[in-house]
């Protein structure tokens, strides 16, 4: 409640500043996508909140995190807060490359999505991070159905991940599974969590499940660029996807092409807006692990967080 | 003694039928002994036969449906104009949402629990009312109030337009024809189209949004009010016709006072229908924008929240049943009549009953904030115990090593060898496999349908992953046939355990099958046991329900007989009740092979090889062709099954004369 007052005080201070720019923002409302991992909701409500509180009109839709980006590129939604490198890159381009929305700007954020290991694993497996271990620990990872072979479990199809592909290159006496959403992963990882069972899954960060269950990343060959689209790069000479994904991927913002006119000043913010790997892992944190709903974790983060947010403000509004 | 003739009589038919099929069989088995010397092309079709049919979808959707037609313009202009005002009206009044009429605060939840308790003893009594008042108080101290006010408001609009189009639909196909001809392959289509296939369309049409959300719920929810329209109407008896000619009735009075009115049941049970397959798509359309209870379950399951969105399944069984058993106690009501010059108020003592009711909490939820909004601090959720309950359960050791056993045994005993087994068979010799299949249970036209739609499917240019989704629906409908079908012969014994199974069957089918998933991978890891028993406790359902119902509707004269010819019990279920419950319990096969298809696509976020699979991973690229090339073939595969069973399902009542 607090935070609201705040920010409507802040509005009233706005209001009578932005009067005198000669664009004023559209009273249509910006729509702003949300999807089903929690830092991407209360990110987007943060951002809804600084919004409204300049006055704009604004509404949250759910919506895939794949399909988005055709929405965007219609102008059915304003913004995506949360492209990432790995999982959103390929259905991203393929937006921009049919028109309609463009990128808006990096967040001071990196993300990493590689082959990952809860910290039990390494206690059985102690070669690891480095990938060269995983040979000699494949029959940890077997199961019923694997035989002799380990067992990867990588994200869904959709993500387009490389698994298997890599396990040939690096001849990786493993089976490479597709998980059919993240939520399956998280299930893997919690059976496996009583009895401390080795697991080796697909996983990223930020990400909630770094605070419930410590892990870490397998140490691939690092990437080089052209890795996935040229043989010779990478130790394997004869084969694509022979390194790790990249360690310090981008997470962007998009923009639908129209949203500059027609909110001007909303989309001056986003240009500027920029979150932080702590900052998000905070975010998530006041949902996953202190049990808020988004909306009320939005209102502490601003309110926590003034110095951060406040320098996005447009100029002359704060 | 009756039925025994008939039986041999249909047994005489079904044997001079069984030429045909017999030779099929026999060059099928010929095929597969033989192919290793057969040409490729009979194993499997080769590439360059596989016409560019997802490239030619493309083309027409976005070269004549968008750029020619211009077709997008015109439901956007719908999305956006009138079905944007109705649903932000109803967003408004009931959970705020900044639309016309700009209530400031939504209704208070108190006074819509106090409506659905009077509505509750109106339509049933005490139970009823216990039932609807209990729903929204149950939704309100869980702290879900916002977000179940958010999916109903789009139910609400979703639900009567589905109604509507439905009624029109179905009264325009009872006066023409050849509107029915056309219009019932095309339900057929709508009806096993896998739900990924309306996605894309969804948004790119209607807007991403509680309006596409509506439209897929809509188009999902319409074709049974379509049919039972239909029904209903051609069931009006001429007598009653006839009355209504006599009293000189226009056309549109007869339609509106005569057969509208006596077509009545069937039109309110298709309500029914639309109400509850609206709620079956309350987490699919979050995937397209619909708010509410179906996005909060996803963002749970996806940070492994177990308790809380097993809290949001009961919040949709909940409203489920309520709105069921109420729609159903409506379609039983008759309509009361009153003697002339009772007062109006005695007339309508419900509706100022339920006026007087909300108006009062209306009133007093301004003064008591309890009562107008239950805060998530003050929420009785217990999610977080519940997450305990559920890992200390699948952590017991007794259990594990059951399931370690099931899935060993499933896994690699059963299920990857059938898979492997249908793998094998070649294209050819498998379309005669399916075309012997469907003649022998339902005759020629059936075998015509399956050779065409299983050659459709061969040169989709997806036949491994066909099979592979064909595999795991055949493996879920045997293994629930095993379970259901002895369930409810148990069940029909006895009038107490038939309604309680009964309920059982409507919870379970109403629940949401995402929940179910994370458990069963917990305990089956990410195999093909998991898919084909999450696909079970779907499928058995049907089996059990129409198993009960079969045996149940045995005419008595029947069993008295076999009881008085001093059959036993079993004799008497063997011989009698069964065969002639076997019409009944055909079509809840078919709904369990219907009911598989579909939730053999939503198997796929547990992680699947099939077409849900492929179908995942369309939405990345938004190939609007292929989506609709994989939906396709889910489609025909679906409708060979069930022209066949329902054919012989027909054939057989006739022959028993029910």
């Amino acid at each position: 409640m607090k935070t609201k007052m705040i920010l409507s005080a802040a509005a009233l201070a706005l209001a009578s500043a932005t009067s005198t720019s000669a664009m004023e923002d559209s009273s249509d409302p910006i729509v702003i996508p949300i999807h089903n991992w929690s830092s991407q909701i209360v990110m987007s409500h943060v951002v809804g909140q600084i919004l409204e509180s300049l006055g704009n009109n604004v509404e949250f839709v759910t919506t895939d995190s794949q399909a988005v980006y055709e929405s965007v590129r219609l102008g059915d939604v304003a913004l995506e807060l949360e492209v990432w490198e790995g999982a959103f890159g390929a259905s991203f381009r393929e937006a921009l490359s049919k028109g309609g929305l463009h990128d808006a700007g990096d967040h001071n954020a990196v993300t990493r999505e590689d082959w990952w290991y809860p910290m039990w694993t390494k206690d059985a497996c102690p070669g690891l991070p480095s990938w060269e271990a995983l040979n000699d620990c494949a029959h940890l990872f077997a199961t019923a159905e694997t035989g002799d072979e380990g067992l990867f479990l990588d994200g869904p199809v959709d993500w387009l991940k490389h698994g298997k592909e890599r396990a040939e290159a690096l001849g990786l006496n493993y089976v490479v599974k597709n998980a059919g959403s993240a939520a399956a992963l998280w299930a893997h990882i919690g059976a496996a969590e009583a009895d401390k069972t080795p697991v080796l899954v697909f996983n990223w960060t930020p990400n909630f499940a770094e605070a419930v269950w410590p892990g870490e990343f397998v140490e691939f060959p690092a990437w080089e660029d052209g890795c996935d689209t040229d043989p010779s790069k990478g130790p394997n000479p004869n084969a694509l996807h022979d390194c790790g994904n990249p360690a310090t991927g981008y997470l962007k913002k998009a923009a639908w092409d129209g949203m500059p006119e027609k909110w001007p000043h909303a989309y001056e913010m986003l240009t500027k807006i920029s979150f932080t790997n702590a900052q998000i892992a905070e975010m998530a944190k006041l949902v996953d692990i202190d049990e808020m709903e988004p909306e009320e974790a939005a209102e502490v983060w601003l309110e926590e967080n003034q110095d951060v947010w406040k320098t996005w403000l447009p100029e002359g509004s704060s | 003694m009756a039925y025994v003739t008939l039986n041999s009589h249909y047994s005489k038919t079904a044997l001079t039928r069984m030429g045909m099929p017999r030779w099929l069989l026999i060059a099928a088995v010929a095929i597969c002994a033989t192919q290793s010397f057969l040409p490729n092309f009979m194993i499997r079709l080769p590439e360059s036969w596989i016409p560019p049919s997802a490239q030619i979808l493309d083309y027409f959707f976005n070269e004549i449906v968008i750029n020619t037609l211009h077709f997008n313009e015109l439901t956007r202009w719908f999305a956006e104009g009138p079905l944007d005002f109705m649903l932000g009206f109803t967003a408004n009044l009931l959970e705020g949402k900044h639309r016309w009429p700009f209530l400031d605060d939504p209704l208070p939840w108190s006074a819509i629990a106090a409506v659905a308790t009077v509505l509750g003893y109106y339509l049933g009594g005490w139970r009823m009312a216990l039932l609807g008042g209990g729903t929204f108080v149950w939704t309100a101290l869980m702290g879900q109030w916002k977000i179940t006010m958010q999916t109903l408001s789009v139910l609400a609009v979703a639900a009567p337009l589905g109604f509507l189009i439905g009624l029109v639909a179905g009264i325009v196909a009872w006066k023409w024809k050849w509107f029915d001809n056309a219009i019932k392959p095309v339900l057929a289509v709508m009806q096993t189209l896998p739900f990924y296939t309306y996605l894309l369309p969804a948004v790119i049409f209607f807007k991403v949004g509680p309006t596409a959300g509506a439209i897929a719920t809509t188009i999902y929810a319409t074709p049974p009010m379509i049919l039972m329209t239909t029904v209903g109407l051609k069931k009006v008896s001429p007598e009653i016709v006839e009355a209504g000619k006599m009293s000189g009735c226009t056309r549109w009075q007869m339609l509106t006072r005569v057969f509208i009115p006596s077509a009545r049941s069937e039109i309110l049970v298709g309500v029914n229908q639309v109400i509850m397959l609206c709620l079956a798509m309350v987490v699919l359309t979050a995937f397209i924008g619909m708010p509410g209870l179906g996005g909060k379950l996803l963002a749970m399951m996806n940070s492994f929240k177990l308790g809380r969105s097993l809290e949001i399944g009961i919040t949709i069984v909940l409203i489920a049943i309520m709105l069921d058993q109420m729609s159903k106690a409506w379609v039983v009501k008759l309509p009361a009549h009153f003697e002339k010059g009772t007062p109006w108020h005695i007339r309508n003592k419900y509706l100022l009953f339920a006026i007087g009711a909300f108006i009062l909490f209306l009133v007093s939820a301004q003064f008591i904030d309890i009562l107008n909004e239950v805060g998530r601090r003050q929420s009785l959720s217990i999610g977080r115990e519940i997450d305990g309950a559920i890992k200390g359960f699948l952590n017991i050791d007794i259990v594990k090593s059951i399931t370690g056993f099931l899935r060993y045994v499933l896994n690699v005993w059963i299920l990857v060898p059938f898979r492997d087994f249908l793998l094998w068979i070649p294209v050819s010799a498998f379309l005669l496999l399916v075309v012997a299949f469907a003649w022998s249970v339902g005759g020629r036209r059936p075998a015509a349908y399956a050779a065409v739609f299983f050659t459709l499917v061969a040169f989709s240019g997806w036949w491994d992953r066909s099979i592979i989704t064909l595999y795991s629906v055949l493996a879920a409908v045997f293994i629930s046939m095993l379970v259901g079908i002895p369930l409810g012969i148990y069940a029909s014994r006895s009038e107490k355990w038939a309604k309680r199974t009964l309920l059982v069957c409507d919870t379970a089918q109403t629940f949401p099958s995402f929940i179910y998933l994370l458990p069963a991978i917990m305990l089956f890891g990410i195999t093909d046991t998991t898919v084909v028993l999450s696909i079970v406790i779907f499928t058995t359902v049907p089996l059990a329900r129409y198993t009960i119902e079969g045996l149940r509707n045995v005419p008595s004269e029947l069993t008295e007989a076999a009881d008085m010819s001093g059959a036993t019990r079993w004799q008497k279920l063997v011989k009698v009740q069964l065969p002639v419950a076997l019409p009944t319990m055909a079509v809840g096969f078919n709904q369990a092979i219907m009911f598989a298809f579909f939730m053999v696509i939503i198997a796929a976020f547990i992680g699947t090889q099939d077409l849900g699979q492929e179908l995942q991973r369309t939405l990345a690229g938004t190939d609007l062709g292929k989506n609709f090339v994989l939906g396709i073939n889910v489609s025909l595969m679906a409708l060979t099954f069930d022209l066949a069973i329902i054919s012989w399902a027909n054939k057989r009542k006739e022959a028993l004369g029910l």
